[in-house]
């Protein structure tokens, strides 16, 4: 139907072959593997170089190198059948260089050959040659063929061939370290220095790569670095060989490390585990601020941060002036997000955004630094300040996601000043389409299912859904307001306010009664601090407890969730991923001394104070999930999730 | 981008299955001749003034939804009774005047080209669905326009999809496919073309297409239901559903041995034309009364319901009588097949049963009831996802939740 599904081709068929065998005869028509590849740059390859590379069964694990070849001179038909199907571009490249058709036809097999064993001989002689890394390529690959055939990949069995080939042609020059190769391997692969297990690692990855179906590249690059390389004049088809062997290693060790770099942006950096005792350490050590640990810890929670309160603040204060990196404007941010100040997801992204917006502008580039380096590392420093002050929520998260790709992003060309104002803007853009925008679709969408004479049910304050019920009112519908609320944090109460100002008729009460109330309610609107893919709805803890009694009552419940909270991760519980509060306060309870039974009994050892801030509602308790993209049931998050991200690449 | 997105839906449309030999050429033979030449150019603005010529000529009728007049028409079960109670829902209506003085200005003859015109020339087929028609009404809109720029050329169909639209606001299914059709059509590259008249053959191109593809879209839900009609299965079907009927001339036509129970679809006893209609094919048909679906259920291998509209949530409004049945099938473990062409997929989504414009349907009852006594004339119902197994489209076999996935493809 469209790029997102990837039409189901299948992959080549993988032929294995056991025993001798003629490649020839048997083997597959090469596939054209650019099909099933990655779509990475090396697809894009010449389809020639790409046709020309037989790929697959050369990495055959099972596959058993043929032993000696009598024949001395190689006609081309018996090296075709030679081959064993086991090829990069040598062969190609063999063929194709110009330097390899002016050496003597018959024998630009075993030069390469007598040139690889030569090289063991060096090496292993005098330590170190004029080309140390050729020849200790060469000379691991050899290792690895003759111990582990089965890991040594493209490289390494080539080489084992030739060699094979070789060795039972007594002639040339080397061939008298060739007697003595197959003793030398072992011993030479357990001392070998740095560079050399620096070789095989490459070889192991050149293989690895090679298997991914990059062949084609290579080889052409290959032959480039044969046609420019006559500058060597000892032996020109040996060196030539070898340049091209290690030229192949290089290049596939770069596009190993991009794919690697790839794949690691691409796999969002999991939570830090605060019961994983080394990373806290480490994490200790960076910290700008010092935190206490608490003393009785919730034992399921462990892995989260659970720090004593009221100990920050003051600790802070005393120390602004010092806190040398951070921005005042970030600073302030933290110190609103540590006191509580500021909550509410959309309240602290468009407070950080602002406040990094702020920092942005004050900015200048040290000298000698690149904008876009410093740029990103100086933003990851106040992301970790704000976290250490009150863990991120998710659009947060992914809010400096968009920033720090924006950055990434970054034509080059741009002078300082043209830069910042691209990124200012940016962040403007983001503030107004992905948070006031979207808010006013989802007011438009959500309006439309309320009717007269409806019961309006919300917990907690969401400001999406205190714009939705202003809205409504505006709009003179006729319906009532249940305020659900919780202790300790009531936030509902700030929205009844604003509700009853505004002439709205409400009515308040408190969690416990949700099931009493639930008769009487007809729509249910929650808002969401995060929404993951699996429909999950992550939000202020109670919510939950909502969605399921009312689906209980069925009654619809609706989530009304800003596109930029959604998250492509998979939450099953509340557990492994949430945020403690403040445990005193659920024992206290403000402006009554006389509940003071738990006083002095919170340090005791048996006793263990949870407060979470937030739960998991599983998505068959939600009806609807109105974003700024509509009204989409909870089974298709995972659409929004990818377009969405597709967008964000194209802004 | 745009392109790509709006593609999507049907790019993968599985139309492979159908050898496309017979259609095409009538089809368009067909469309040629019915398009209304323009004599006189008309600003479009006049043309589509009046949105509801309407085209039934009895007055009384005119407040019942006229999708259920439209299959009443076709399924010829009008009676003397049924306008009775049609005239007793129009009754407490309160813009009944509003329209009847709409109809009167509804037929000034002589107009060169009205899109409305050109659907009821259409909708006059009774195996061409109301939004297929439509498709087409606005296919020709493109042909006969004399705009003579892109902007001038949407505007244009935009206001001749509207009327379309307001012609009958209790079809989905039209509602919808005009939806569907600007969309898919639309917004294309083409309109970035520099050129206009080769920007204007691209639209006709792909409405041409669009068309196309509604009009198979019934072979190919018969061609994909194959696989799950096995020998000897008892099949439950409710009311008259012209895809759900294709599906079991096919499977009859490929010798499949299976078994129909019709329900009787009141109150305009669709359920018995269905009967008559597989009867005729020689599949044996048993009819059951409405009630009597949990009873026999027991026997039922599966359901299988046509669609006036499926919805973004991926459960579909049908005829009344629909949720039940997919109730009791869920209780008892029956799998619950919807064939619904893909014009049908509408951006709605309804919470509850009330949650929707309601489509009213006089019911004959024999007798006379007491004008205190509240009668229910609902005539469809909705069916929420988890109650329904797979959809049969033309753009695949897909899950509940696949519905909304493709919706936001499009509408993104």
């Amino acid at each position: 139907m469209d790029p997102r599904r990837p039409p189901r081709t299948v992959p080549d068929p993988k032929v294995r072959h056991v025993g001798f065998f003629a490649p020839g005869a048997d083997a597959p028509p090469p596939p054209d593997r650019s099909n099933s590849a990655p779509p990475d740059p090396l697809s894009s390859s010449p389809p020639a170089a790409a046709h020309l590379t037989p790929p697959g069964t050369s990495i055959s694990p099972v596959m058993i190198p043929p032993p000696r070849h009598s024949a001395a001179p190689l006609s081309p038909r018996r090296r075709d059948s030679f081959i064993v199907g086991s090829y990069s571009g040598k062969r190609f490249l063999d063929v194709g260089s110009p330097t390899a058709s002016t050496a003597s036809a018959t024998d630009d097999w075993a030069l390469p050959t007598s040139a690889d064993s030569a090289w063991v001989g060096d090496t292993v002689g005098a330590g170190a040659s004029s080309l140390p890394p050729v020849g200790s390529a060469a000379m691991i690959a050899k290792g690895l063929a003759s111990s582990v055939p089965a890991t040594a990949g493209l490289t390494a069995v080539s080489n084992v061939h030739r060699s094979a080939g070789v060795s039972g042609k007594p002639s040339g020059a080397a061939s008298k370290v060739q007697g003595d190769k197959p003793k030398q391997s072992k011993p030479l692969k357990e001392k070998t220095t740095k560079a050399e297990r620096r070789a095989l690692q490459e070889a192991q990855r050149a293989a690895k790569a090679a298997a991914k179906g990059v062949g084609g590249k290579a080889s052409v690059h290959m032959s480039e670095v044969v046609l420019a390389s006559d500058v060597e004049s000892v032996e020109v088809p040996k060196a030539h060989f070898q340049r091209n062997d290690i030229a192949a290693v290089n290049e596939k060790k770069v596009i190993d490390r991009q794919l690697e770099k790839d794949r690691k942006k691409d796999v969002p950096q999991p939570r830090m585990q605060y019961d994983d005792k080394s990373r806290v350490e480490k994490a200790k050590k960076r910290a700008v601020l010092k935190q206490t640990e608490a003393r009785n810890r919730v034992e399921l929670f462990r892995h989260l941060p659970q720090y004593e309160r009221g100990t920050l603040l003051p600790d802070l204060q005393s120390r602004f002036f010092q806190l040398d990196p951070v921005h005042p404007a970030i600073s302030k941010v933290g110190f609103q997000y540590l006191s509580g100040d500021i909550s509410g997801s959309n309240a602290r992204c468009i407070a950080m955004l602002q406040a990094i917006r702020e920092a942005i502008i004050d900015y200048s580039v040290p000298p000698g630094k690149a904008l876009v380096r410093d740029l990103t590392s100086k933003i990851g420093s106040y992301v970790s300040f704000l976290i250490e002050c009150r863990p991120l929520s998710i659009s947060m998260g992914n809010a400096i996601r968009y920033l720090k790709n924006r950055i990434a992003k970054l034509p080059l060309t741009l002078s300082e000043s043209e830069a910042k104002a691209t990124v200012v803007a940016d962040i403007d853009r983001f503030i107004h389409d992905k948070i006031i925008l979207a808010d006013k679709m989802i007011v438009k969408h959500a309006v439309t299912k309320i009717r007269d004479g409806d019961v309006l049910l919300t917990y907690g304050s969401s400001s999406v859904v205190e714009m939705i019920l202003l809205h409504a009112h505006e709009l003179g519908k006729q319906f009532r307001v249940v305020v659900v609320d919780s202790r300790p944090k009531l936030e509902g109460q700030l929205l009844l306010r604003k509700l009853v100002g505004k002439g709205l008729s409400c009515t308040y009460t408190h969690i416990n009664a949700i099931s009493y109330i639930m008769h009487e309610v007809s729509r249910v609107f929650l808002g969401a601090s995060s929404v993951l893919s699996n429909g999950t709805v992550y939000s202020r803890v109670g919510t939950a407890c909502v969605a399921m009694v009312a689906h209980t009552f069925h009654v619809p419940v609706m989530v009304c969730c800003e596109t930029y909270k959604f998250h492509e991760r998979v939450q099953l519980d509340s557990i492994c991923s949430n945020e403690l509060g403040d445990p005193d306060v659920i024992c206290k309870v403000r402006g009554r001394d006389e509940i003071n039974f738990l006083d002095g009994w919170t340090n005791g050892n048996n006793l263990q104070l949870l407060n979470l801030i937030y739960d998991a509602t599983p998505s068959d308790y939600v009806s609807m999930i109105i974003t700024d993209y509509g009204m989409v049931p909870p089974t298709s998050v995972p659409v929004i999730v990818r377009e969405y991200r597709k967008e964000q690449l194209w802004i | 981008m745009k392109e790509q997105t709006t593609r999507a839906m049907w790019w993968r449309s599985p139309s492979f299955i159908l050898d496309n030999r017979q259609q095409q050429p009538n089809d368009t033979a067909r469309g040629d001749a019915l398009s209304i030449p323009l004599s006189s150019p008309l600003p479009p603005s006049t043309t589509m003034a009046d949105p509801n010529p309407n085209p039934n000529p009895n007055p009384l009728t005119d407040k019942i939804s006229a999708y259920y007049q439209t299959r009443a028409a076709h399924h010829g079960v009008v009676s003397s009774d049924w306008l009775a109670q049609a005239q007793a829902a129009v009754g407490h209506l309160p813009e009944a005047d509003d329209d009847a003085s709409n109809n009167d200005q509804g037929a000034p003859s002589g107009k060169p080209f009205s899109v409305i015109d050109e659907f009821n020339n259409w909708r006059k087929q009774p195996d061409l669905a109301e939004a297929v028609a439509a498709i087409r009404a606005l296919a020709a809109v493109i042909r006969n326009s004399q705009a003579t720029t892109m902007m001038e050329l949407e505007i244009e169909l935009k206001k001749a999809s509207d009327s379309l639209k307001s012609w009958d606001t209790t079809s989905i299914s039209l509602t919808a496919g005009c939806d569907l059709f600007m969309r898919y059509v639309t917004r294309t590259s083409a309109l970035e073309y520099e050129d206009f008249n080769s920007a204007k053959t691209r639209l006709i191109e792909r409405a041409e297409k669009f068309g196309e593809i509604s009009y198979k879209a019934r072979k190919i839900i018969a061609m994909l239901s194959q696989d799950f009609i096995f020998d000897g299965c008892t099949i439950l079907v409710h009311g008259f559903s012209r895809v759900v009927l294709e599906v079991l001339k096919t499977a009859a036509q490929s010798k499949k041995l299976f078994r129909v129970f019709c329900t009787e679809g009141r109150p305009d006893r669709t359920g018995l034309r269905l009967s008559n209609e597989l009867a005729k094919l020689d599949v044996p048909v048993k009819l059951l009364i409405d009630s009597a679906v949990a009873y026999s259920m027991d026997e039922v291998d599966m359901v299988f319901v046509g669609a006036d509209g499926v919805v973004e949530s991926g459960g579909i409004i049908n005829m009344m009588g629909t949720y039940q049945i997919a109730l009791v099938a869920h209780s008892m473990n029956k799998p619950v097949y919807v064939a619904a062409e893909s014009y049908k997929f509408a951006r709605l989504y309804p919470l509850d049963q009330k949650d929707m414009g309601p489509a009213l349907r006089p019911i004959e009852f024999g007798v006379p009831i007491p004008s205190k006594v509240e009668v229910e004339t609902s005539a469809r119902d909705y069916t929420p996802p988890q109650y329904l197994t797979l959809l049969f489209t033309d753009l695949g076999v897909l899950t509940p939740s696949v519905v909304s996935d493709e919706l936001i493809q499009l509408y993104l």
